[in-house]
């Protein structure tokens, strides 16, 4: 299985000392890699060769390295999560890029994610969202039989759909508004879609929206960049869905 | 020496846990507002732990290492939760599913936690559903099932490929709820380095800001570690890259046993080594293996020319193809327990019948599972899997490859074990309170439930039972009498020389000013405990791992290179703390391993195995929880305290899958 073509690619990544210092590209040549290894596998071996010259490696987020943590980002070559699609950067195999290929590395573009070093960002207004409304609001222990309410299976494959999302903030990343909507929305679609979420929609869409807006995220323009880099492909009729549950709330006031 | 009281309430297993609440104390709503907890980790224990207490109305401090609680890597749990609500009408009951659990784990957990578990499995299903969890459903709108190793019955609730993210979102939601409300106080991007006693108990702990790299000082009357496993000491698992042990390891040095650190899991299903510069290892789901067939070749020139390149498995017909788990144990087949699976797979490999070019990996083949239910209907149960598989290894799993004598066949995957889940942990008693007073361990973290291998299906349904269910209930039995304790004050005389002792260690390894870097000791440390104490061990393997760990502490203590500065963030450094804790676990883990001269489990001792190599467990002199005391000194070997298990209800004997 393992090829052990070696190939080399020149990344260029942007460097960012802390939060308030000017940042800019170094870039990085002949970094030697496999096809078979990840993108993020051959940002490791770039960091080992720069902490062997006694330099400080570059800073980036990632953990679970099985795209569903959605704690790595990255803008790779104009892309979020890079050129691969329905893919987190961690899934990134270097048999996407050829040989001797300059790749830009850069962090998620968006002011509502400041840059904290290198590539790593701060994704904070993602929980404050969160916060403001996505939940149901119920204590531990007071639960009915988990059969006692039938859900249609379309309904809760499409709750699940929706429930997909993994926070990532590729969609922001995109949006030239850098609108968060398409987060918002998947939340407020999982739970407008299920029986245990109605009972508070209203007020939930209303609350995660208003939030949403005072953090500064933009305004959906429909250019649909969120839906065609989301590594988990959520899809923008969770927009619409979220869209027509605010104007109805709203018109009940 | 001490004792250990492990405080198993009186009366008959099934009455245990009601006679518990009914008699236990309880802090009343007043009251509960004057206290504080300390939670760390946000995993699925940690998350519902902190969202049921701060629903109680105790006040949460909640820390975890990720930038958001949502991270917690029981996010990546792929396959399914158990519970016995019997909704298949297959026979399944709150004893079958206490029975199959204390079973699986080769009769080494306590018998009384493991029936607990199984009897609330029922209500963290009722509580996720409320919660809007969408778990997968039939077509009449009730909840789908599917079966996982080690059952014979079908009480697997899933979420697609994504049951522990769908599970661990349902948590974040309430903790978020909680933190609106103020009750709960979340602290993303902090670790803990060190736990804060007073007068002899946890009151709590040192975190460092991993942003701007300072310590910084929390006091609390309880402190609840939710943080995990130690499958990271082997470098290579399917565990995320920040999941550590140094939490618990803290814990050990003030005090906490730590149990059974030998019983570590490697999961059957994994996508193999590629390359000595891969970060690590990719989990294909358990639940691969309700439809999947796993074999090898029958011949061995078959096994040499896959090894080779120079043909593929679909080039295999059916009667060259032996599907060794079907073979050896055919009243569960493919669906036999982890540790038995994995077994088998080495077993195959060192027999020289592995199919790739390492010759370290064993197919799993849909091709029967296609021919009879269509690829539509394997891609809705599986697709998402088949994806991550092909854009990991370039191959297809779904694709036709060709037709032999009329059959078809379709590309196999290529899986092998490796390092998954931790079955040892913190010792805690039936209250899930360490041996240090005030400290609690939940979810992986701890050792209770799963003795010496855990069945599929049952991490999620043990984090959820403890956050949710367990806990609530028994850290009120600690905290009813310090409802006069005044809160503590973080700037007393424990907590500023703990943060000292917290610099000080930074200083020093910051000094080393060696020439390696964190990784390379680290891929050291994981060779060493591979190689040595990984699925095969010996008296001989284990005593030149405890002589290696030995000179890779030394060459950590004397060789390590740490770039850039203390001040502010610094990932290396953060690693750095994380390495000498994992290779203190290493120590631990082969000790442990080496004191057990038996099989079970996840342990397996070479010379100890039946004819048949089978697990050949020693139950007159090995019936016991191994608990490591610490004795103050990171150089000194720690002591070795035994609770002896005392089965009731469960008849101990020999594991059998075969009929």
């Amino acid at each position: 299985m393992a090829t052990d073509n070696i190939m080399k690619v020149n990344l260029k990544v942007w460097r960012q000392a802390g939060p308030k210092e000017k940042g800019g590209f170094v870039t990085y040549e002949n970094v030697e890699t496999t096809p078979d290894t990840s993108f993020l596998e051959t940002l490791d071996i770039l960091n080992e060769s720069l902490i062997e010259k006694g330099e400080e490696p570059i800073v980036f987020d990632h953990d679970c390295r099985d795209g569903i943590c959605g704690m790595c980002s990255l803008y790779i070559n104009g892309h979020p999560h890079g050129p691969a699609t329905g893919a987190t950067t961690c899934q990134l195999y270097m048999r996407r890029f050829k040989n001797g290929e300059t790749i830009t590395v850069e962090p998620w573009r968006s002011a509502a994610f400041p840059v904290l070093k290198d590539l790593m960002v701060n994704r904070n207004a993602f929980d404050q969202i969160q916060q403001a409304g996505g939940y149901v609001s119920f204590n531990c222990g007071g639960a009915q039989d988990a059969n006692a309410i039938p859900i249609s299976k379309v309904d809760a494959d499409e709750a699940m759909d929706s429930a997909t999302c993994i926070g990532c903030g590729a969609c922001v990343a995109a949006c030239k508004n850098g609108s968060a909507m398409l987060f918002v929305s998947a939340k407020v679609s999982q739970f407008a879609l299920l029986p245990q979420g109605r009972v508070e929609a209203a007020k939930r869409v209303k609350a995660m929206v208003a939030k949403m807006d005072e953090l500064g995220f933009g305004n959906c323009t429909n250019t649909r960049a969120c839906e065609a880099e989301c590594p988990k492909r959520i899809s923008i009729s969770n927009i619409a869905r979220m869209n027509r549950e605010f104007l109805c709330a709203k018109l009940k006031d | 020496m001490a004792t250990i009281d492990s405080k198993i309430p009186e009366g008959p297993i099934a009455e245990k846990w009601t006679n518990y609440k009914a008699h236990q104390k309880l802090v009343n709503p007043a009251n509960k507002r004057k206290l504080d907890i300390i939670v760390v980790g946000t995993g699925l224990a940690g998350a519902s732990a902190a969202s049921t207490l701060a629903e109680m109305g105790f006040n949460i401090l909640n820390f975890c290492i990720q930038d958001s609680p949502r991270r917690a890597h029981s996010i990546a749990a792929q396959g399914g939760i158990n519970a016995a609500k019997n909704y298949q009408n297959d026979g399944d009951s709150v004893y079958r599913l206490f029975y199959d659990t204390v079973k699986g784990g080769d009769y080494r957990a306590r018998e009384a936690n493991v029936y607990r578990l199984a009897e609330v499995s029922n209500n963290i299903i009722d509580q996720c559903v409320a919660q809007g969890v969408p778990f997968a459903r039939e077509y009449g709108g009730l909840l789908a099932n599917r079966s996982f190793g080690g059952a014979q019955v079908s009480r697997t609730f899933y979420a697609k490929g994504q049951t522990g993210q769908q599970l661990l979102l349902g948590a974040y939601s309430s903790l978020n709820r909680q933190i609106k409300a103020g009750k709960v106080k979340s602290y993303n991007r902090y670790e803990l380095h060190d736990i804060v006693m007073v007068d002899g108990r946890a009151r709590g702990i040192i975190a460092k800001n991993l942003v701007t790299g300072e310590f910084e000082r929390f006091a609390a009357h309880a402190v609840v570690l939710a943080t995990g496993g130690y499958g990271n000491t082997y470098f290579l698992s399917t565990n995320a890259m920040g999941c550590n042990c140094s939490a618990a390891i803290a814990a050990y040095r003030k005090g906490a046993y730590f149990a059974n650190p030998s019983y570590v899991q490697i999961h059957p299903t994994c996508i193999p080594v590629h390359g000595d510069k891969q970060s690590k290892l990719t989990l294909m789901s358990e639940s691969l293996r309700n439809d999947g067939r796993i074999w090898v070749p029958k011949k061995i020139e078959d096994a040499k020319k896959l090894q080779k390149g120079e043909i593929k498995g679909s080039d295999i017909p059916e009667e060259d193809r032996d599907y060794y788990l079907e073979r050896r144990y055919p009243a569960f087949g493919n669906l036999v327990p982890r540790d038995v699976a994995s077994r088998a797979a080495k077993e195959r490999c060192d027999k020289g019948f592995g199919v790739n070019n390492t010759g370290l990996a064993v197919f799993l083949d849909f091709s029967e599972a296609i021919n009879r239910l269509g690829i539509d209907v394997v891609r809705q149960r599986y697709g998402n899997l088949f994806d991550m598989y092909e854009e990991i290894s370039d191959v297809n799993p779904g694709e036709f490859a060709r037709e032999i004598n009329g059959v078809k066949y379709y590309n196999p995957m290529m899986i092998f074990p490796a390092i998954h889940y931790t079955m040892g942990g913190l010792w805690v008693d039936y209250e899930l309170q360490t041996s240090v007073k005030g400290l609690f361990a939940i979810g992986e973290c701890n050792f209770s439930d799963h003795g010496a291998n855990r069945l599929g299906a049952s991490a999620l349904m043990q984090g959820l039972a403890d956050g949710y269910f367990v806990l609530p209930y028994t850290i009120q039995n600690y905290l009813s009498d310090q409802i006069t304790v005044p809160r503590f004050d973080p700037n007393s005389k424990e907590f500023i020389d703990a943060q000292k002792k917290c610099e000080a260690e930074q200083d020093a390894l910051m000094k080393i000013k060696g020439k390696r870097s964190v990784d390379s000791i680290h891929k050291d440390l994981g060779h060493i405990m591979w190689e040595y104490v990984g699925m095969g061990r010996t008296k001989e393997s284990l005593e030149t791992a405890l002589t290696k760990l030995k000179e890779l502490r030394k060459e950590f203590e004397t060789n390590l290179f740490i770039p850039g500065k203390e001040e502010g963030m610094n990932v290396e450094l953060d690693k750095a703390f994380r390495l000498k804790d994992f290779i203190m676990m290493g120590e631990l883990i082969a000790r442990d391993a080496l004191s057990r001269n038996e099989s079970c489990g996840g342990h397996f001792r070479e010379e100890y195995q039946t004819e048949e190599g089978e697990a050949k467990r020693d139950d007159e002199n090995y019936f016991y929880v191994g608990c490591w005391n610490y004795q103050g000194d990171d150089n000194k070997e720690p002591e070795l305290l035994k609770e002896p298990l005392k089965y009731e209800a469960i008849k101990v004997q020999t594991r059998n899958y075969k009929s």
